[in-house]
Order: structure tokens, then C-alpha cells, then sequence
């Protein structure tokens, strides 16, 4: 690989890395063993990625001091130090972090949209928003720098997951307020690999450009990349001589299961990353091609995992909920987010060099949160949404399954005498209407069964809601 | 001069027909005649059973929602053409359907019409007017049994 100048944008004093870039000094063996999805190990950026321990360490202890100072100027944390007379002096270690206050998705509701932003609006360099769809979108802003952060950051996980410049992208993420489009466009330009913007939809289209411009790799959700399989296999394309080698999968929850028939259908290796609009997009972390988990990019973002319930860490190695500072962040710099995000932290040195802590997949949410085809629904809405049928709402449950490579959500609502007609147009005008109200209020298209009264099964207490079939778990 | 009809709310999959059936039988109650609507995922079963109250009570006790709908029967001859020209009268009336259903009598040569309308009254009005037969309750329960 050519000497790329993957460091540069780090040009303040304040982020600075001191590194040069050496990318492709470091080449081992990878774990995949098929000649055609053979990644071997590069490193995009050396000196930031394979930084030793207590380096990290030290430069998330400066970056956590600057960012103390820099939210001073939003006020949800101006208030918050200010009562309990926090400031840089504060954190003398990296432990500290728990003297700072948590936030929460409803906390940047409450400041919708701007409220916090930590730079003057005209700072601003681009606006995106969180895929939420309870009613408005969660704005996230960033300056220049911020975006050049952003690029580098994913150029990070698609060097370690085998992009090069000489590499073709096609990318079928949504391109728009999500970040996962134009997150992962501009990591793979940073990277100076040719992208092909094909942006989500149109599978058939999809596999005509593949075929016709034979890109190496595939940036989508891993649910599209089986999408993309199935109808290649429709118009009688045998997916595994699409031209594709490896791809970049995230943007929702998946499993081991579904990595190993994304690669035995398509015949391509497949990666994982991970990261959330609130705090940035993707590129909080990836796999390298060890893949024992997904790498956090620990100079610029401070992850705690933490029992949900007390709040206090969980052991190492145990499930907890992430909680994110976003150490370099200017526009909107967050102080221990919480994501509502489960996983595993690993702290042990990788065989790819790095030194930085994995995490696992997520493998489950600490609120209710489902995510359905890449859209954040709660149980809470499709609530609402029967609330506006009278007669639907004491006794309803939530099924989602992904009987091939889609989510499939079957809401269960139990008859009831006020609901049932002997008229099959009545009663099957009673399911549309449910399931308009579902669309419109939760954005997601749900299939509605009417079911027997006392078929749902009862609780003592707190009503179960939600069956997810999926096996998102490890 | 209108019949009550009983109807249940099911789901489609096996075994969910013959429970209230059963239900009702361990009542002894007999059932006249039944109709069954159905979807993928659900079905509606009507029922015109002899003693309609106790039977919506036995049913409700079991745990099914049931409706009570009053349907009209009409009595038409059981040839070729019998339904046809009955419905010639119907629809000539502008008397709109919901729905209906038919069966013929062990004995004797009539067939016997279930109508559920919208509007019931009239439709009676419209089908004595026209000259058609409208059976009541216990005229039904007469012929049935014979």
C-alpha cells in the first residue's frame, strides 16, 4: 500500500498524534482461511491505533480534561459543575469520569435541537439525525473537524477490515440524515479507495452496477446484504460470483449466525462495526480481521460499561451498558452517553497489534428499544398507535422474527366484543387500520393478527410486551 | 320475522373450529345451520343454533367473544334457479347483501336462504312485497326438525 496521508487531519495542536503514517508496515497472517477473503492486517493509522496502554491512557486523561473545559459551555453541563463544583481539576484520573453526570437520549430531547451545541451555530460544517421516529429526529451537528475526525475514524475500521485505494466500494447505506451513508462514503474516500454511492434500495439495480463495475466491497446493513443474495439468486445470479470479496456491516444488531451466511452466500468475508448518531455515527469501533471484536478508537472516545441498574462498571468481560464520552468532539461533545447499548469489553492485547480495548457485539438493549430494518421502534409506540383503535390496547404483544434475511414484526392484538363484527370487510378493515396507525406512528409496516381473547399469555405485574425471535445474542 | 345469528370470532389453525362446537353440543344444543368466513389468520363462524341465549351464554363462558346478529331466512324452491330469482328480487330493491349463505332441507323440496343485511326491516318489507317467503324463528325450527 502506498504511503496515504492518513494522519493529517489531525492539525491542531490540541489533537495532535505525532504520528507519521506507516500504513501497511504491519502484515500478518489473517484468520480467514478462503484465498478470495483473505484480509491481510493493515493499520491505517499506527501510531494513534497501536498506541501502548498507558498512552492511551494518558491521552484519554488529557482529552477527558479538555473536554470538561470545553462543555462548560453548554448549559445542561455548565449547571450540572457548577452546583457540584466540577472542572478539569476534578479529574485527576481516568476513574473520575464517575464524578461526571450521565446523559441521556431524553436529556438531548430536552434540548432539542440545539441545546448542546458547544460551538457558535455558524461553526457548524454539517447536520445529521438520529434514525429515531418518535415524532422529530435527534439533530447531531458537527464542525469541520469534526467531519474530519469522522472520516479518519472509519477509514480506521475499513483499512483494519481490508480496504485499500485501489479498491472499488459500492455502498448501499441510506444516504441523508443517517450517518451511515455519508459516514462511511467519506471514510472510504479519506481511504482513496473509488466509491460507488448507489445509496439503499433498488436490490436489483444493486447487482447490476456489482456486475457491471465490479466493486470489491459492500457497505449496508447486514440484513441487505442477504437481501442482496436472495435476489441475485431470484434472476438466477449465483450470489457467490458477484464480484464482491468483503464487506462493512452495521447500522443495527446482528449475530455470528447471520455473519457466517452473509459469507457462505456471498462468499465474501464480512466485518463488523459499531457506532450511534448521538455520539458521532459509525466509527466508534470495528474489527480488525482477528475479529475477536470490534476495536473503540479510544483517543477519541472514553467507554465505560456499566451495570445498567447500579450504575457502578461490571467486571471485565462481563455484559454491561456502554457509556460513551466523546473525548474530541467539538460541535456536540457528550459526557458519558448512555447508549442503552449491551456488550462485553476486552481489554487484552489483540494479535493485530493494537492495544486498544474491544468490545463484543451488542447484544441487547437495557431500554426496550427494538430495532426493526434499521429503524428504532419503542413498544411504547406501537402502544400509541393502538391506543388511537379503541378496543386494541388491554391485551396486545409485539413478535418480531426474521424468517430469511428480513424483520418481520407481527403485532398481536386479542378480540374483544367491542372490536368484533360478523362482517369479514369490517374486521379486515379493523387490521388496515391498525396497521396504518403503526406505520404513521412508528414508521415501520407491521402485520396485524387478530387473536383469541386469553390467547396472550398473562403477567403478574409489568406486562411482557415484546417477543424478539431474532437471537440477537452471542 | 328475524332470526338471531351467533358468530365467533376464531383463528385459523387446527383444532379451532371444533372446540366451541363441542361447547355447545355437550349443551345439547343443536345447531341448524352454520357459516364460516375465513382468512389466513382468522375466520369468523356463524351459528343458527335452537336456543341462541343459552348458547351465547355457554360460548361466553367458555372465553369466546360472540356477537349476536339478526339475519333474515327466506324459504325459495330447490331447483335450478331458485337462488338465482330471489336475488333478482333483491337486488332490483337496491337491497345490499352483507353476506348470505343457504341449505337445503333434508326433506321437502325447499332451500333455505340466510341473509344478513344492513338494514333488515325493509329488506322483510321489500321480499313480502315481492311475494317471497320469509321464514321466521319457529317456523325455521319446524321445517328443520321436520
Amino acid at each position: 500500500m502506498r504511503g496515504t496521508t492518513g494522519i493529517e487531519f489531525l492539525g491542531s495542536d490540541r489533537f495532535r498524534t505525532d504520528a507519521t503514517p506507516i500504513n501497511g508496515s504491519r502484515t500478518m497472517p489473517a484468520q480467514i482461511h478462503e484465498a478470495r477473503r483473505q484480509i491481510e492486517h493493515r493499520i491505517w493509522d499506527p501510531d494513534a491505533e497501536t498506541l501502548p496502554r498507558d498512552g492511551i491512557e494518558a491521552l484519554q486523561l488529557e482529552r477527558l480534561r479538555e473536554l470538561v473545559t470545553r462543555v462548560a459551555r453548554v448549559p445542561f453541563y455548565r449547571d450540572h459543575f457548577a452546583h457540584r463544583e466540577i472542572g478539569p481539576h476534578s479529574i485527576r484520573s481516568l476513574a473520575d469520569v464517575r464524578r461526571l453526570p450521565l446523559t441521556t437520549k431524553d436529556d438531548l430531547r430536552r434540548q432539542h435541537p440545539f441545546g448542546f451545541l458547544a460551538v457558535p451555530r455558524k461553526a457548524l460544517a454539517r447536520i445529521h439525525g438520529s434514525s429515531g421516529t418518535t415524532g422529530r429526529p435527534t439533530f447531531v451537528a458537527y464542525t469541520a473537524r469534526d467531519l474530519e475526525t469522522w472520516s479518519n475514524l472509519c477509514a480506521r475500521f475499513l483499512v483494519a477490515g481490508g480496504l485499500r485505494p485501489e479498491h472499488t466500494a459500492q455502498v448501499a447505506f441510506g444516504y441523508g440524515l443517517f450517518t451511515g451513508g455519508f459516514g462511511l462514503h467519506y471514510g472510504i474516500e479519506r481511504v482513496g479507495a473509488a466509491i460507488i454511492p448507489a445509496a439503499a434500495g433498488n436490490t436489483r439495480r444493486q447487482i447490476e452496477i456489482m456486475r457491471d463495475l465490479d466493486p470489491e466491497v459492500l457497505i449496508c446493513t447486514p440484513s441487505y446484504a442477504l437481501t442482496i443474495a436472495d435476489s441475485a439468486r431470484e434472476l438466477g445470479i449465483d450470489p457467490r460470483s458477484l464480484p464482491i470479496r468483503f464487506g462493512h456491516f452495521g447500522g443495527e444488531p446482528w449475530t455470528e449466525d447471520m455473519r457466517r451466511e452473509i459469507e457462505d452466500q456471498l462468499d465474501i468475508a464480512a466485518f463488523n462495526n459499531y457506532g450511534l448518531s448521538e455520539v458521532i455515527g459509525p466509527g466508534v469501533s470495528g474489527e480488525c480481521p482477528e475479529r475477536t471484536g470490534m476495536h473503540i478508537q479510544e483517543d477519541h472516545f472514553l467507554v465505560e460499561c456499566l451495570d445498567p441498574e447500579s450504575l457502578e462498571p461490571v467486571p471485565e468481560g462481563e455484559p454491561g451498558e456502554l457509556v460513551i464520552s466523546t473525548l474530541t468532539r467539538e460541535a456536540m461533545p457528550l459526557i458519558r452517553y448512555r447508549t442503552r447499548d449491551i456488550a462485553r469489553l476486552y481489554r487484552e492485547p489483540c494479535a493485530c497489534g493494537r492495544r486498544t480495548t474491544r468490545m463484543s457485539r451488542i447484544t441487547g438493549r437495557t431500554d426496550d428499544m427494538l430495532i426493526i430494518r434499521g429503524v428504532n421502534v419503542f413498544p411504547s409506540q406501537i402502544e400509541e398507535a393502538l391506543l388511537r383503535v379503541e378496543g386494541t390496547t388491554p391485551h396486545y404483544l409485539i413478535e418480531v422474527s426474521r424468517p430469511g434475511t428480513l424483520d418481520e414484526v407481527h403485532v398481536k392484538v386479542e378480540i374483544r366484543p367491542e372490536i368484533f363484527s360478523d362482517r369479514m370487510d369490517r374486521m379486515q378493515a379493523l387490521c388496515e387500520r391498525i396497521s396504518r396507525e403503526i406505520n404513521t406512528v412508528a414508521g415501520i409496516r407491521a402485520h396485524v393478527d387478530l387473536v383469541e381473547p386469553r390467547s396472550i399469555e398473562r403477567f403478574v405485574g409489568k406486562a411482557k410486551r415484546v417477543l424478539d425471535r431474532r437471537n440477537l445474542g452471542e | 320475522m328475524k332470526l338471531q345469528q351467533l358468530s365467533l370470532f376464531l383463528e385459523n389453525r387446527p383444532g379451532r373450529l371444533g372446540a366451541p362446537l363441542e361447547a355447545i353440543a355437550k349443551e345439547g344444543i343443536n345447531i341448524l345451520t352454520l357459516s364460516l368466513a375465513d382468512t389466513a389468520q382468522f375466520g369468523i363462524l356463524r351459528l343458527i343454533v335452537r336456543e341462541w341465549d343459552k348458547a351465547k351464554q355457554v360460548l361466553e363462558d367458555a372465553g369466546w367473544v360472540v356477537n349476536l346478529t339478526e339475519v333474515v331466512a327466506v324459504d325459495v324452491l330447490d331447483r335450478p334457479g331458485g337462488l338465482a330469482e330471489a336475488l333478482a328480487v333483491l337486488e332490483g330493491a337496491g337491497l345490499n347483501i352483507e353476506y348470505m349463505y343457504a341449505f337445503s332441507l333434508r326433506r321437502g323440496d325447499k332451500a333455505i336462504l340466510i341473509f344478513r343485511f344492513e338494514d333488515p326491516d325493509r329488506a322483510i318489507a321489500v321480499l313480502l312485497e315481492k311475494g317471497l317467503h320469509v321464514v321466521d324463528g319457529d317456523e325455521l325450527l319446524s321445517v328443520v326438525s321436520g
